[in-house]
């Protein structure tokens, strides 16, 4: 009997003391905490981030994590404990981890390793096998390191991730000794910029907005046109217009003219862009939750629209105001309808609004609309996107009588409601896209001759290739290494321009070579319109207008002063790019610019500051510049469809066609896949030769 | 036996993992990173103590004259569980510092065998008070010694190829039988 009371005792005694204790010692904390960590799984795995699930429901309670910070729970747990707290579960987008290395087998080896199973371990031996320092080892260190199965090894000698299985816990990220796994969300790849430290293809690197090319050939070639349409809108959000309009400046960099000619990539993107347009159903984007937050996107055009889509997939409200009664800027103004379709533009128009972007037309900044009004309506940021809309005009004599007209202003009219300049002799001065435009244009309005005076030869021409071809083909009289002289005037109209011949001269800065007139080589070509194209400047007058916008000084090329680094003005809510900010560029730069300002103000909203791009790459990896290409077979290109043409005078047809599906199947097998070294050879070489490291002094010897 | 003896006889000699066996589940369990091997070994050295001398007193005041020292395993049991339970919440209250530290491993102490065998050895061993506060310190920090020293060889372990059916515990076992042997090493000193 004792020994049973004793035992009771000292139980009964522990247990009171231990009562007694839990009320002195009682600490005040929030009752929700117990009860969002017995909702949490117990796994106390740590891929929150926290030490174990009671530190993360602490974190939960205490608004430091999301209710959905529990990466193993998933949406379940994560919609119990945002109920539980009386929030709505945010569905942000899922992270799930994505190889930074392409590389695998293609890759060119140091050596071959004997003996290791582990990449950490031969990470410490030379950096591992392979000649390239970005480049995967390959041994499935993360495959091990995955405890929910969502890796394996690859047959290419990659691992290959199963983003159904990924919850994005990071292990793997942890694990890999080079660094090349990221946990991306949709979310991240709209905030991305290149850095040197990646593996970035050449075309990539050369596209100003940075698309993911190489990715979307691929998903072309495997007959995945959604995924490859996806991808394109993740840094893009107008492909089938920049696949009808853009000069692809990302063919430049293509390995594959090294060999032969580059990849169609402009054909493509307009293949599955045209897909998408032509099922009628638009594929559905991920746009996170809404943040509260509202942006003004001051122009609609191709930058403000990608500024306004971007914002909105980061989930915040934006309103775009633009000055002319619709949406496009110079997409719509510039660009004559046989190049791009206006129900083109529309239905990509269309498609941003359908996310919930406001708009309102016919509003003009500076006007009815001041910064000031902006603020009190509870606009948060502002993105002035106002693009460049003057024209530079000529001082020569006579260039203000009747019949000259500017390039802008002449294919502008075309969609207002202000009457076409028409004649039968027409003469273009310059030699940009916008000259051949206004000749192709004037060409098909009926005119008898168009011809374009331009002051250099053609290989200096800054206009597309392609276009000058046509312009060409359409039987547009290029008269080369002229430079005007004088408008002649007849009865107070134009009659003709005196031109004068030049020769080309020394390189001035931009690398052209200077024109050089020749003395006494004067002579009057006839014409009853001058249109002048010698390009365009920004328009700045409504900043004058606006009391708070009057602080932000100008550049002396009459652009908005702001940071390279950011886009952010003097006033730091108000953001701007695209060609009110760089100067004329083309349509992809502004695109790429209304996503770095999105990147700036998602930063800036969210957080107050806006974090630098470390190792920002600005110019080509010189290590990706190859003079080479070994194991490559020759392969045509495509060619798309042309309209003939006798079909194409004297209407607005679209010129162009979209390749057929075969062709765009057979046009992306000729992508070579391509990363920093790495590249799909034809021609597999025998690599049996490669030195064999075993121990340090043959690693040094070799 | 003077006090220096006893403390390097408990953390060389007698190590309570090494020689003993005792306390075995941590040492595989929390062995995988030197970092969380520190924080366990600092909370182990911390309870052993305190719950030995807790344990002492209640064997000397109290079982042995009700003569129920037959029961020891099943009151130190309660006694061990109830007193780190009492730890736990003092230090959530007092400082927080500590219980950040030492935490998240408190409950893993109730029922480590380690802490209990330290108790039961003093009262085997027939220890006075100030022997029982030295052997139960020594004890613990020979435990955390091999943990870490463990930790340490297990992270290099990572990286070194390893037969695959040898991998994960199957190594670490053999490991702890190669530093066991090597513990031997110590037998017969200070004799």
């Amino acid at each position: 009997m004792l020994p049973v009371i004793v035992l009771a005792g000292i139980g009964g005694i522990a247990a009171l003391i231990l009562g007694i204790a839990a009320r002195i010692f009682y600490v005040e904390e929030d009752p929700r905490i117990k009860d969002v960590t017995n909702l949490l799984p117990g796994a106390n795995c740590g891929g929150c981030g926290f030490a174990g699930c009671s530190a993360c429901a602490e974190a939960i309670v205490a608004g430091e994590a999301q209710p959905n910070a529990c990466v193993v729970g998933g949406t379940e747990v994560a919609n119990a404990v945002a109920y539980y707290l009386g929030m709505e579960a945010i569905e942000t987008n899922p992270q799930v981890a994505n190889p930074g290395c392409r590389g695998g087998n293609r890759a060119t080896k140091k050596y071959d390793y004997i003996g290791f199973d582990d990449c950490r371990a031969a990470m410490l031996y030379y950096h591992g096998p392979t000649q390239c320092e970005r480049g995967c080892i390959g041994l499935g260190t993360c495959v091990k390191s995955c405890r929910f199965g969502a890796i394996e090894m690859g047959t290419e000698g990659l691992p290959v991730f199963n983003p159904e299985r990924c919850v994005g816990c990071g292990e793997c990220v942890r694990a890999c000794p080079k660094g090349i796994i990221g946990l991306i969300s949709s979310t991240t790849k709209i905030l991305h910029w290149n850095q040197y430290t990646e593996c970035l293809a050449p075309c990539q690197q050369k596209c100003p907005a940075q698309i993911d090319i190489r990715k979307y050939v691929q998903y072309i070639k495997e007959g995945r046109f959604k995924d490859a349409l996806l991808t394109i809108k993740e840094h893009n959000p107008l492909p089938s217009v920049c696949g009808r309009v853009c000069p692809e400046p990302c063919a430049l960099a293509c390995r594959r003219q090294i060999s032969d000619e580059p990849v169609a990539i402009n054909y493509l993107k307009r293949f599955v862009a045209d897909q998408e347009y032509l099922s009628g159903t638009r594929y559905e984007v991920p746009i996170a939750a809404d943040t509260g937050k509202q942006v003004a996107v001051i122009g609609g055009g191709p930058s403000g629209l990608s500024a306004a889509y971007y914002l909105r997939r980061l989930g915040h409200a934006v309103t775009i105001f633009e000055k002319m009664p619709k949406l496009g800027g110079m997409l719509r103004y510039g660009i004559p309808e046989y190049r791009l379709p206006k129900k083109i533009l529309d239905w990509e128009i269309q498609g941003i609004l359908e996310m919930g972007v406001q708009a309102k037309t016919g509003v003009e900044f500076g006007e009815s609309l001041k910064l000031e009004l902006l603020k009190t309506e509870g606009f948060d940021a502002v993105y002035v996107a106002v693009g460049a809309w003057d024209d530079q005009r000529l001082t020569i004599e006579g260039h203000d009588a009747e019949g000259v007209i500017s390039g802008i202003k002449y294919l502008e009219r075309f969609h207002t409601d202000e009457e076409v300049d028409k004649g039968e002799y027409i003469i273009v001065i310059g030699g940009g896209n916008t000259a051949i435009d206004a000749a192709r244009t004037a060409q098909r309005m009926g005119a008898k001759e168009v011809s374009i005076v331009y002051r250099r030869s053609r290989n200096e021409m800054p206009a597309n290739p392609a276009e000058i071809i046509a312009a060409e083909e359409e039987g547009i009289n290029l008269r080369y290494l002229y430079g005007p002289q004088r408008v002649v005037i007849e009865n107070g109209r134009v009659a003709g321009l005196e031109v004068i011949k030049m020769e080309l001269g020394e390189p001035d800065p931009s690398g052209r070579r200077r024109p050089v007139p020749v003395e006494g080589s004067e002579q009057i070509l006839k014409c009853d319109v001058i249109i002048e194209a010698v390009g365009q400047k920004p328009n700045m007058e409504f900043m004058k207008n606006d009391s708070h916008l009057k602080s932000i000084p100008l550049t002396r090329w009459n652009t908005i002063e702001a940071s390279e680094d950011t886009l952010q003005t003097d006033i730091p809510y108000v953001f701007t790019g695209g060609d009110c900010f760089t100067g004329p560029a083309l349509a992809i730069d502004a695109i790429a610019a209304g996503r770095f300002a999105a990147r700036s103000i998602h930063y800036y909203l969210s957080e107050g500051k806006i974090p630098p791009i470390e190792e920002r790459a600005r110019d080509f990896i010189p290590e990706s510049l190859l003079s080479e290409l070994q194991g490559i077979k020759s392969k045509t290109r495509v060619h798309e469809p042309v309209v003939p043409l006798e079909e194409r005078l004297g209407n607005f047809k679209e010129v162009e066609g979209t390749i057929a599906e075969e062709d765009a199947l057979y046009e992306s097998s000729r992508c070579l896949n391509c990363g920093i070294y790495c590249y799909n050879k034809d021609i597999v070489e025998d690599e049996n030769s490669l030195p064999v490291l075993q121990s340090e002094g043959d690693a040094l010897a070799s | 036996m003077n006090w220096f003896l006893i403390a390097i006889s408990a953390i060389f000699v007698n190590n309570i993992l090494l020689a003993q066996y005792l306390g075995n589940c941590p040492f595989m369990g929390v062995s995988k990173r030197l970092s969380t091997a520190l924080g366990m070994g600092a909370a182990v050295i911390f309870v052993a103590t305190l719950a030995s001398v807790f344990t002492w007193i209640i064997y000397h005041y109290v079982m042995v004259p009700y003569g129920i020292e037959y029961m020891q395993t099943l009151i130190f049991i309660l006694v061990i569980a109830a007193l780190v339970q009492f730890v736990e919440i003092f230090l959530k209250k007092k400082s927080r510092a500590i219980y950040n530290a030492l935490g998240i491993y408190l409950p893993l102490i109730t029922t480590n065998c380690a802490v209990m065998g330290i108790a039961l050895l003093n009262i085997k061993n027939e220890n006075g008070f100030f022997e029982m506060l030295v052997f139960s310190f020594a004890s613990a920090v020979g435990f955390s010694l091999a943990l870490i020293l463990f930790a340490g060889i297990r992270e290099r372990m990572i990286t070194t190829p390893i037969p695959i059916v040898l991998r994960g515990t199957a190594i670490a076992l053999i490991m702890a039988g190669i530093m066991s042997l090597a513990f031997m090493g110590f037998a017969g000193m200070g004799s």
